[in-house]
Parts: C-alpha cells; structure tokens; sequence
C-alpha cells in the first residue's frame, strides 16, 4: 500500500492535526512540503487538491481531501480497526456523540480563544515582521480564561473529553496548545490544574513527542 | 420513546440547524425555549446542558450534547435508515466527503455569511444601524466561496457527492435567513449554487421547519 500524503508545511499547526492521527494509528506517510511564501498553495497544482487554495490537502491513491478535521477523520476511521485503537467510538451511540461534542468546541470555541495568542506572540512577529498586538491577546487571555473555567470542571470529572478515554476530541487541542506553550502566556494553564494534567498526558504521548520535535517554538 | 429535546429559541439558526436532521429521520422531539432576553442561558439549569451558555442543547434520554454540529451528526446516526443516510459512515469515501463539505460549511462559509446575517437582522433589532462596510467584506469573501461552490456544484448535485448529506443540510438555516436579504441577487451569478439551494428548499424537511419559524 503506498503511503498516504499530507500536503503542508510538517510544522502547520492544522498539518499536525492529521499527522498526530496517523502516528497514533501507526500509518506509513509522506509530507510533502507547500511553499506558502512562494505562493504554491494558490497554483493550479495545489487547487486541484484544495480548492480554497489552502493547507492541508490529502491523498490516498484516488481520494483527494482537504480540511484537516475531515482528512483526520478518514485516517482514523480507515486504519483503526488494524491498529486497535479507536479514537471516534463510532460503535457506540453515546460516546461518539461526546467525542464528536468536543471535537466542536476545539473547533469553535477553544481555538478561536487560544490561537490568537499564537498568531499575535509567535507567528506573526516572524512571519510578518510585525509586533505583537497586546490588545488583541489580552482580549483572547480573558476569552480563554472562561473556556479553561469549563475545561476544568469537565477534566475534573473525567480523564479525558469525551469521557474516560482518550480520543480524537482531545488530540485536536494538541498542535495550537504546542504552540501556545511557547508564546510569553504559557503559565495561564498553572491555574488549571486538571487542564494542566490532561495537557501533560497528551504531550507524553509518543505520537505527540515526536511531532513535537518538528514543530520548534522558536520560529 | 421520550421525545428527543432541543433546548433554544426556536428562530434560532444553530436550532434550526438540529431540527432539520429531526425531520429529515422522522424523530419525535419538542422545542424548548430559552429565553435569552432573560439571561435564562447563563442560569445554572442551563449550564447544567451547554456548560458555555449557549444554545442549542439537547437531551436523548440520559445524554446531554451540545455543539448543533454533534447534536446533528448524533440524531442522524441514531435515526439512520437504508433511505435516510446522511453521514455515511459505513462508505470511507463518502463519509470523508460529508465531513469535508460539513468544515466548509462550519470554517469558510459560516464565518462568511453571519457576519451579514448579523448586521442585517440582530443590530436593527438592538437599534443600530448595519455596518455596510463589513457587509461588503462579508460579500466579497462570499463571493470567492460560491466561485468554489459552482465549480462543485456543476460537477455533483450535492456537496458530498450524488447523495444529500449533512454537508447540505448544514447549510440551510443561515442561507434561508440570507436569501430575505437585499444581497440574495449575489446568487444569480452562481446558476448550480442556485439550483442546488432550490432543491434543498423543496425538501419537506426543510419546508416543514421553515413553517414553524416565527414569522419575522
């Protein structure tokens, strides 16, 4: 079986959303670099693949993904049963509904929180050359306050998400979180404690120690 | 069985968005009101359902979800039958492209069109008046995004595939309250968009949810 492909740059937070999935279920891949500053993700080449001229984009022989929740999804469903793990609890009623509950909220709630502090802080300041906008991360810092509140609550009740097993839910938070820890604010999670612990298991995970180590703080 | 509950305003777009997938499986259910104007969303009976304050929530027995989306994906699982099949989780292919029209809906096309919904509708009724200028961004982004949609649109009846999926479905609450808007006519450049948007229109489903919006 030849090898699935990711098209992005390996250290694109939303390429390592999929790439955590496919070391989890142990899956043979390739990266295959897209050059944003040469504007590759807007040739024709890379459109085909994504039409909204964005990363990431997927290839499994003739399947052609884009949209790093679903291309993620796919892996997991597709090489699950093989590796004996199941992420999305598609067998059972009540427990993808919760994996599928906070898949959301990261999606909607908890990102729109916490990544534009790693926009403002890390990204920007390197990519763009522009100083960070501390209003803009002091308005995210209270946003993400209230969220790490419920977060809180929920992981002193369960070891996980969507209850008391890991899942797709939680390895979504891994690659902004990654990098939130490498921006000024990382010791916002020091009043979080059960937050702090759940952070903590996911990134002892081999998966995540190995993406890890592409993705450098220091950009 | 119970009824299934949804819990929020029932003009509600992310509301509308659940019971559309409702009457799509045929379930029972019943709309429950809460009252926003009086802060009944952040009361503790509330938060005890959608722990951020929001609506919908939902409860099937003893499960609370929140998230339309999940509550969405959770009704149509439970319902599914060999004709109404609108995840397709059985097929790697088509359930792929469910979830992936389904992110197009929730990251691109959502962020696109409520920022319109919102100046148009919301901030008359608080007594401002609509910011044009973001109405005109929210447009042009729009107008990027059904480039996209026309392209697919022209190649497959539906988003995922030949088959109607949540990836359609998903789509109708925002685009319904767009589509009473002075910026409808942006969808007559968009022929397939159009044709698509019809369609989905005429579904009894949809039909059956518009009749129970509150007339505005």
């Amino acid at each position: 079986m030849a090898p699935v492909k990711v098209f992005g740059p390996a250290m694109s937070a939303h390429a390592a959303r999929i790439l955590v999935c496919l070391e989890e279920v142990g899956a043979e891949y390739e990266v295959v670099n897209v050059d944003m500053q040469a504007k590759e993700h807007k040739s024709p080449e890379h459109l085909a693949r994504n039409p909204f001229g964005q990363i990431p984009a997927f290839q499994d022989g003739d399947i052609v993904l884009f949209e790093s929740r679903a291309i993620a999804k796919y892996v997991l469903r597709k090489y699950s049963k093989s590796a004996g793990v199941d992420l999305l609890r598609e067998g059972d009623l009540k427990e993808a509904a919760m994996v599928d509950v906070w898949t959301e909220v990261e999606a909607h709630t908890y990102n729109p929180a916490l990544s534009p502090v790693v926009y403002e802080c890390l990204i920007y300041p390197a990519m763009r050359g522009v100083p960070t906008n501390q209003k803009v991360v002091e308005e995210s810092l209270e946003k993400l306050k209230k969220v790490l509140d419920v977060y809180e609550a929920r992981l002193s009740k369960h070891d996980y998400l969507a209850g008391d097993f890991l899942s797709f839910a939680d390895l979504n938070h891994f690659p902004y979180t990654h990098y939130f820890m490498g921006t000024p604010h990382a010791s916002l999670f020091d009043a979080y404690p059960h937050v702090k612990a759940w952070w903590e298991r996911l990134a002892a995970r081999p998966s995540v120690k190995k993406l890890s180590a592409g993705m450098p703080l220091k950009f | 069985m119970a009824p299934v509950k949804v819990f929020g305003p029932a003009m509600s777009t992310n509301v509308a968005r659940v019971l559309v997938c409702l009457e799509e499986v045929g379930a029972e259910y019943e709309v429950v009101d809460v009252d926003f104007d009086a802060g009944e969303h952040k009361r503790p009976e509330h938060l005890a359902r959608n722990p951020f304050g929001q609506t919908p929530a939902f409860q099937d027995g003893q499960l609370m979800l929140f998230e339309s989306r999940a509550i969405s994906r959770h009704v149509l699982r439970k319902y599914k039958t060999e004709e109404v099949n609108l995840l397709r989780e059985g097929n790697l292919q088509e359930s792929a492209l469910v979830d992936v029209w389904l992110d197009v809906e929730a990251h691109q096309y959502n962020p696109a069109i409520s920022p319109i919904i919102y100046q148009h509708y919301l901030i008359p009724m608080r007594g401002g008046t609509p910011d044009q200028k973001l109405i005109s961004k929210s447009m042009e982004k729009m107008k990027k995004l059904l480039d996209v949609y026309e392209a697919r649109l022209s190649k497959f009846k539906y988003l995922a595939g030949d088959f109607v999926s949540l990836a359609d479905l998903s789509h109708f609450p925002y685009t319904y309250y767009f589509m009473a808007t002075p910026y409808v006519s942006a969808f007559d450049s968009y022929p397939s968009v159009k044709a698509w948007w019809e369609s989905l229109m005429s579904r009894p489903a949809v039909q059956k949810v518009i009749s129970q919006l509150p007339k505005q």
